[in-house]
């Protein structure tokens, strides 16, 4: 007897955060207490990317997607749905520009133009279980490969694909995959760099919390391709949930025979290890995370030679992505003309993005390479939360660059990226609209450089600082008009001599503002102003005397007793007092308080 | 757990477990198939709805038949419970009346299987919007 109906919860971490573990108790505890429990079965799913309005719960066979659901709304589920048959009203999600309820997720504007291949599985199977993922064709790429496929096939197969390393470089991995294969040597390794450092991207934590197991089978794939027969992942330690889920798959591949000694009766041995970073942004580099995995100092050295010819151990060496790796199985299984098909001229496939920032649908999407930043923003992102203005959309981490409104319509691939100065990076997208002040952009990315910094080489280690520091000069209104020309300068140094990948792409955060929000700039040094009202030392509060009525309120509120007037009459504000917390003009229903 | 040797012993893992997954692939496609509604509010249950329901679920699939099971509520037809509404794809649905368990495999045998309509067909009489 198999199961009538299937509850799908969110086991990702952002919906576990909302307590989504224990919804999943409640849900069963409820079936068992109405003797459901061999009729509908409770599925920990991986995340569904609707981060925004999690936890979600979905309902199969009518597709009914539920949000923001609660561990005390279990009962009404399984009661009125399970049970009765009637969908509860109050749980699905409104559609905020129609006002209608939308049921099932096909007519959420969200998922329409979403094409999930990387993604395919998140939010559809336990990830828990090896057996879910072997019905969605899980570990049949590599049964191909090992029973039908030349390695020299199978690497060709991948080039002709156009598949690119979705971790930022993109790099063709067909490519790298052959240079690897090509050095000779008694030992050579496979490498998944799982250390997503980015601010704002968790794709590759959402595809192993979801299905680790299209990794380990890439892995392996890999491994065959280029005649490893060891994998390591490269997972940062503060991934608790990706770890333990990755941990369990490759237990279970390993009982299943999909890993190990033999694996399906051929002479492949393929072995897979965890190691551990302590979440440093440069171990993502790939040669300061194998310096990392070796125990030494998480520092990069240049290349040549490249990991392909002298890695981990000294040995060849193959990194790649999770998120590249996710999409090889499908490709070997779809064959890869249907890949190439989708996407633009030359970049293939699909890109998981992060939405992040001011917009109104924060989460995790997946679309085909040549969607337009607008299609992302407006149309699945839901717009700019509060029907603000869209000012700039931040791609490509701290090596990426903002982006504005003359570049909504350009398609999203990596090299038009690159041509608008910013880059396709790991696919972090942190909008930001009119009340964002540029200036103040740039510096938050200087500050993480900084922070973050190995310290090998000089451009970066203190370039970088003199950088900040000239920011943050303009931020408090004491930068003057040369700085600006430092800052251009000094950017074009590190620029052109920082040692690694990380070093050099760490000043166009700056360089892309300065281009974009000249007058922004300006406006900081020259008339000593923030236009978007962020910079604190350059505002000063001020009540209209016109509009005010005396209500009083925003003299209650203030903390620091700054605001004076009589009752019924306009007040003013003492700024020799005024530590511009901004809670007075939060409060003002007549719009009496402006910043500036 | 026996390790899987083959190609051959992994597709045969892989089709059992599709069977048992499949009620999530089926519900993300449900127009391309066919769609069968029993009504199950408080009068259909009472009247048997509840095992009108398990003989679809467990018939179709030896007939080889693809389609969704769901539940519903109250369509109104109390006088004929338990009643189902069946969506063919590309068709306009038709709801029957009195469904038993045998007039169950009469519907599969003859309207799904061969598009040949049953007795006790029940006249939509309302528009839904």
């Amino acid at each position: 007897m198999s199961y009538k109906m299937h509850i799908l919860v969110c086991g990702g971490t952002g919906c576990r955060a909302s307590a989504s573990k224990s919804i999943i108790c409640r849900l069963e505890e409820c079936l068992k207490d109405r003797a459901l429990e061999d009729e509908v079965q409770v599925i920990a799913t991986g995340c569904f990317g609707f981060c925004e309005k999690g936890p979600i719960v979905k309902i199969m066979p009518d597709n009914t997607f539920y949000v923001q659901v609660k561990p005390e709304d279990a009962d009404e589920i399984i009661d009125e749905h399970i049970i009765k048959g009637r969908k509860v009203e109050r749980l699905l999600y409104k559609d905020p520009e129609k006002k209608a309820t939308v049921t099932d997720s096909k007519h959420m504007e969200f998922y329409k133009k979403q094409l999930r291949i990387a993604l395919r599985n998140c939010g559809f199977i336990d990830p828990e279980n090896i057996e879910e993922c072997i019905g969605r064709d899980g570990y049949t790429a590599l049964a191909k490969c090992l029973t039908e496929m030349t390695p020299e096939e199978v690497i060709d197969e991948i080039k002709r694909s156009g598949l690119r390393g979705r971790g930022g470089g993109g790099f063709p991995t067909g490519l790298k995959w052959e240079f690897a294969r090509k050095y000779q040597s008694d030992q050579k390794y496979v490498v998944c760099n799982a250390d997503e450092g980015d601010p704002g991207a968790f794709m590759d934590r959402s595809i192993m919390e979801g299905d680790p197991h299209s990794v380990i089978e890439a892995m392996a794939i890999c491994g065959y391709s280029i005649g490893a027969s060891k994998g390591l992942v490269y997972i940062r330690a503060e991934y608790p949930l990706a770890i333990e889920r990755l941990r369990i798959a490759i237990e279970q591949a390993e009982q299943y025979g999909l890993l190990g000694d033999h694996i399906l009766g051929s002479d492949f041995n393929f072995h897979i290890e965890i190691r551990y970073g302590a979440g440093a942004f440069v171990c993502g580099e790939e040669t300061a995370l194998i310096h990392s995995m070796e125990g030494h100092r998480g520092e990069p050295t240049t290349k040549p030679p490249f990991p392909a010819e002298s890695g981990y151990l000294q040995k060849p060496t193959n990194v790649n992505n999770v998120e590249t790796l996710a999409n090889v199985p499908v490709i070997l299984n779809k064959g890869a003309e249907w890949f190439a098909s989708i996407g633009t001229e030359r970049s293939k496939g699909t890109k998981v993005f992060a939405l992040a920032g001011k917009i109104n649908n924060v989460g995790l999407i997946e679309v085909p390479m040549g969607t337009t930043l607008r299609e992302v923003i407006y149309e699945i992102g839901g717009g700019i939360k509060n029907g603000k203005k869209f000012k700039a959309v931040q791609t490509g981490g701290p090596s990426g660059g903002c982006l504005t409104e003359k570049h909504l319509d350009t398609p999203i691939d990596f090299d038009n990226l690159l041509a608008a100065g910013s880059m396709m990076g790991s696919g972090g997208m942190i909008v930001m609209d009119e009340d964002d002040c540029m200036v103040a952009v740039a510096k938050f990315y200087l500050e993480f450089i900084v922070e973050e910094s190995c310290g090998k080489c000089s451009p970066c280690r203190i370039g970088n600082k003199r950088l900040l520091e000239i920011l943050t000069r303009i931020t408090e209104g004491k930068g003057t008009m040369e700085d600006l020309e430092h800052l251009r300068n000094l950017s074009h140094v590190i620029k052109d001599t920082a040692l690694c990948g990380l070093g050099q792409t760490s000043p166009n955060p700056v360089l892309s503002t300065l281009e974009n929000f000249y007058d922004e700039y300006v406006a900081h040094i020259r008339d000593h102003k923030c236009p978007a009202g962020k910079c604190k030392a350059l505002l000063s509060y001020r009540i209209d005397p016109q509009l005010c009525v005396g209500c009083t309120l925003c003299a209650r509120n203030c903390p620091v007793d700054a605001i004076i007037g009589e009752r019924k009459e306009a007040h003013f504000i003492d700024t020799t007092k005024c530590i511009k917390c901004g809670t007075c003009k939060d409060k003002c229903k007549f719009n009496a308080i402006s910043a500036g | 757990m026996e390790k899987i040797k083959s190609l051959a012993d992994l597709k045969k893992i892989r089709d059992n477990v599709q069977t048992k997954i499949d009620l999530r692939e089926k519900s993300e496609h449900p127009e391309s198939l066919i769609q069968i509604r029993v009504a199950m509010a408080t009068c259909g249950i009472a009247a048997g709805s509840k095992e009108t329901m398990n003989y679809f679920l467990n018939h179709l699939e030896e007939n080889g038949i693809e389609a969704v099971v769901t539940q519903t509520g109250c369509m109104g037809y109390c006088f004929a419970e338990p009643t189902v509404e069946i969506t063919k794809p590309g068709k306009e649905p038709i709801v029957f009346g009195h469904v038993n368990c045998e007039k169950a495999e009469e519907i599969i045998q003859k309207y799904l299987k061969h598009d040949e309509l049953v007795e006790g067909i029940i006249p939509v009489n309302y528009q839904s919007i």
